[in-house]
């Protein structure tokens, strides 16, 4: 009657489960014994060797040619594109009376770094940076000012 | 010790239970390992038993779409990224559809091509996320990472693709935001390896595991009838056996000219849930496939703009994410921002029939709810 | 000279002084040091192990920063939760909050009193050693339900029923275990079980008693992990249900005690494994199975082997049963609590009591391994 069915289940179960228990142990046991298959960065030590993408988006930055020049027109295009009012772009004027850029402010602090400026910008003067060590242990510090000069050079 | 009185909780009635025992309430939540975020379960318990659970939300609201009507189009669509952030170009896409819809900008086939395929990957490091998550949650720590190892691959394609590994911003109205780079299809080739290698795994150490199967099998039992009526969508209807998928039931994007099929399970308990996501993930795979093989040269955005001024009028554009059909509805009045833009998430319908799911079920099950549902607190709050 | 009854430290100062307590205090304060030291010793050495084994399955690489691969980490830590403030929390039971912490370590700190560690090498030898395990073995219980009575925390309160109900039932495994362990070599004394060992492997008697041994070895060893409450059977503690059970209360010194027992009764455990069905301190040894062209290579591997003392084939034996314990608590997942009791009741129970029987049948007819 039922005795047999119920013991039957009883080590179909018994055997069944100790088996998909053995075969999850297979995996484990795997990855214990081939240490190649460890994916773990030791960051700070690798700091050396550590490549991260070109495209990474890490922090704007405002690249300057050989004589320090930099392409920023003071268009304040970025300053509209940015979503959180991250950039400010602060104009001034030349001996000649014309608009120029004077500061290029950037609040890193307020950056959710989503690259719209750098979309918006017409004449290729911002980039997205691969620089990302922007903790600081005091809260200045973080309003960087990206022109070296005033002016477009 | 003085037992002070304290009111119950609002929506809760105290029944003395027999033989002198007492129901008590448990916070599950705000802060508690299994709740995956800042979700609290108001648990009405007799023993370990449920005998009522209460979701109570808003811990991380953000006001994401309050935000969205002091910023443009374009502006919005990096918000939606914080929202679900395992499905961030699902979000991504819907916003950039309704935008599409309304200005009437048509998607050059490369990127639509781009799209999918990054969808589709972006669907597989979800899922492997919530295979992670199930056997963590379940006490399978190791199950956890391994999930998150994969995952990690898809998250380092992406990081090359658009720049960042999460919050990708990568979709925009009338394309994408640049071309894939040259290792992209070769990369993505090897993830498919890897990803069937890792669902191999996932099959001895979870799927076969009897643990898992008792403890899955036949807990949170979602009807067919209660799926629809609580409006769950993704895995979880599908679950439930509603071959429900905006991919093949609505098309966008360029949905209609592949071939995958919409996996479905009768059941609709915790290991139906679980199971579902297996399947979905190698139809991803034939859809990346197909991809891979079709995806044609050219531009990869239409002419792209500053900033788009919608006709005013309503417009809604859903997409089929990860954890269900992410909703985008914005009304638009003139001028670059919205008057009000709503989001439909997944997450928030599917948390919906929780009380009814782990009722009558003991505390360890409310665990295997939570995490077969695969929500995600910051898409339910926004 | 019989060694194994030597006190040979008691001897000595008992020539040289005029009173005999003298013999007893000074036997007594180098046993509690001895078993502070083999209990309290290895932990950091274990804990360490156990991140170790826990990141390689994981394809992590675990502790890596303080001292050569991570070596010094778990000192560290220590320090560190040393000096952390010890909360009380409003409440709780100031007396047994505090008093909780200790009873596993006094549950685990008496069994390994009785071990034996080498052929002389014991701290105490009753004639009744198994009974006494038994006995001792559930105080660890009494402090678990006080840490969760105590704490004034309904997780912890979850927790401790729950570890109370776990430990109990599989309390009435593991000492059937014993038991038949003890109708195999006839005897309830430590010293003896492993003595009844001696020869080569298939002495042990996880081999001696045929399949009986080994499946007696298994739900040993799932008996044992519900009893130490770990992984896969940490019902107790289940982080993801109950966040940290009955310790979610502790901190400091108090919830090092609570780390600490755990990793003592492992070792205790462990020990209290090998000695039942790994013969101990015994050293291994081939079998020759008779076959007389490789009878000279396996006496002469064997004495080699042989050379090593007691105490390190009972050290490896350890490590290799806690590693074990291990791979289980970072493969498996956690059954629910009500289906670990119906595997206790249902499953292991009658197949402990049918193991009993069928030992004593296999006694009777002369069907152990010679």
């Amino acid at each position: 009657m039922a005795a047999p069915v119920i013991l039957d289940t009883y080590f179909k179960r018994t055997v069944l489960g100790a088996l998909g228990l053995l075969k999850g142990m297979s995996v484990t046991l795997g990855y214990f014994f081939r240490p190649s298959r460890i994916l773990t960065e030791q960051y700070p030590e690798n700091r050396k060797t550590l490549k991260l993408h070109p495209a990474f988006r890490g922090e704007v930055i405002m690249p300057h040619d050989e004589n320090g020049d930099h392409k920023c027109t003071g268009c304040t295009l970025c300053e509209k594109a940015c979503p959180n009012a991250t950039i400010s772009v602060l104009n001034t004027k030349n001996i000649a009376g014309k608009k120029v850029l004077g500061k290029y402010i950037y609040r890193i602090d307020q950056c959710t770094l989503c690259g719209l400026c750098i979309e918006a910008c017409p004449f290729d003067a911002i980039h997205m940076g691969n620089g990302f060590e922007h903790a600081r242990t005091q809260r200045d510090g973080f309003d960087l000012i990206l022109n070296k000069k005033e002016g477009r050079g | 010790m003085e037992m002070v009185k304290r009111p119950l909780p609002a929506g809760f009635q105290k029944v003395s239970g027999d033989d002198n025992t007492e129901e008590y309430f448990i916070n599950m939540g705000p802060q508690h390992p299994a709740t995956h975020g800042v979700l609290r379960l108001v648990l009405r318990l007799d023993g370990e038993t449920v005998r009522e659970c209460v979701p109570h939300l808003g811990y991380i609201h953000r006001g994401i779409e309050k935000q969205a009507e002091s910023e443009t189009y374009l502006q919005y669509v990096h918000l939606t990224d914080r929202m679900d952030y395992l499905t961030s170009h699902m979000n991504n896409h819907s916003v950039c559809m309704a935008i599409e819809k309304a200005v009437g900008i048509g998607v050059p086939d490369r990127a639509e091509y781009i799209r999918v395929m990054v969808l589709e990957l972006n669907r597989i490091s979800s899922h492997l996320m919530m295979f992670g998550c199930f056997g963590g949650d379940l006490g399978a720590q190791t199950a956890l990472l391994y999930g998150f190892k994969e995952r990690e691959v898809i998250t380092d394609i992406f990081d090359e693709l658009c720049g960042a590994r999460l919050t990708m911003n990568y979709f925009r109205p009338g394309g994408v935001a640049n071309d894939i780079p040259d290792t992209f299809i070769a990369r993505v080739k090897k993830v498919i390896v890897d990803v069937e290698r890792t669902l191999e795994e996932f099959d001895r150490l979870i799927t076969g595991n009897v643990i898992i199967q008792e403890r899955s099998r036949g807990i949170g039992i979602l009807t067919r009838e209660d799926a629809i009526a609580y409006g769950c969508t993704g895995c979880v209807l599908r679950a439930s056996g509603v071959p429900y998928d905006l991919r093949k039931d609505d098309p966008y994007s360029i949905y209609d000219r592949l071939d995958f099929d919409v996996p479905t399970k009768q059941n609709g308990d915790s290991f139906d849930r679980y199971v579902i996501h297996i399947d979905e993930i190698r139809q991803s795979i034939r859809i990346l496939q197909q991809c891979i093989e079709q995806i044609p040269e050219g531009p990869y955005r239409s002419k792209e703009k500053p900033s788009y001024r919608l006709p005013a009028g309503s417009y809604y554009a859903a997409t089929e994410t990860a954890k269900g059909i992410f909703g985008t509805y914005v009304v638009a009045e003139k001028g670059d921002k919205p008057w009000r833009i709503h989001s439909r998430s997944p997450n928030f319908a599917n948390l919906s029939p929780i009380g009814k799911m782990v009722k009558g079920h003991m505390i360890a099950d409310v665990v295997t709810v939570i995490t077969t549902l695969d929500i995600l607190i910051p898409d339910i709050d926004r | 000279m019989d060694l194994s009854t030597t006190n040979f430290i008691g001897d000595l100062v008992r020539e040289y002084s005029p009173y005999s307590w003298v013999a007893s205090i000074v036997n007594g304060v180098i046993a509690i040091v001895a078993i502070m030291a083999v209990g309290v010793g290895p932990s950091p050495m274990l804990i360490w192990w156990e991140r170790k084994v826990a990141a390689f399955t994981q394809a992590r690489l675990g502790p890596m920063r303080v001292g050569p691969w991570g070596l010094l980490q778990t000192v560290c830590d220590v320090i560190k939760l040393l000096f952390k403030e010890l909360i009380t929390p409003h409440g709780a039971d100031k007396l047994l909050f505090f008093l909780a912490p200790a009873l596993p370590l006094t549950g685990s700190f008496l069994v390994l009193a009785v071990i034996p560690w080498d052929h002389n090498l014991q701290v105490a030898n009753p004639g009744m050693g198994v009974p006494f395990i038994i006995a001792v073995s559930s105080l660890g219980i009494l402090g678990t339900l006080l840490a969760g009575w105590s704490s004034n925390n309904k997780f912890s309160l979850l927790g401790a029923l729950r570890c109370g109900a776990q430990m109990i039932s599989y309390e009435v495994s593991l000492s059937l275990i014993m038991l038949f362990v003890v109708l195999m070599s006839g005897s309830a004394d430590v010293r003896e079980i492993v003595l009844s060992q001696q020869g080569n492997v298939t002495d042990w008697w996880i081999i001696k008693a045929p399949f009986l041994g080994i499946a007696a070895f298994v739900m040993y060893m799932i008996s044992a992990t519900a009893e130490l409450n770990r992984g896969p059977f940490d019902m107790s503690e289940a982080e993801q249900e109950l966040t940290a059970g009955f310790h979610t209360e502790y901190s400091s010194t108090a919830f090092a005690m609570f780390f600490l027992a755990e990793y003592i009764n492992m070792v205790a455990t462990s020990a209290l494994a090998s000695v039942f069905f790994l013969g101990g301190f015994l050293p291994f040894a081939f079998p020759d199975f008779g076959f007389a062209p490789i009878v000279g290579v396996v006496a002469s591997i064997n004495g080699a082997l042989a050379i090593l003392p007691g105490f390190f084939w009972m050290a490896g034996k350890i490590l290799f049963l806690i590693t074990l314990f291990m791979f289980f608590r970072w493969t498996y997942p956690r059954p629910r609590v009500d289906q670990l009791m119906s595997l206790e009741w249902k499953f292991l129970l009658p197949a402990n009591l049918i193991l009993l029987g069928l030992g004593a049948v296999f006694i009777a007819f002369g069907l152990i391994l010679p």
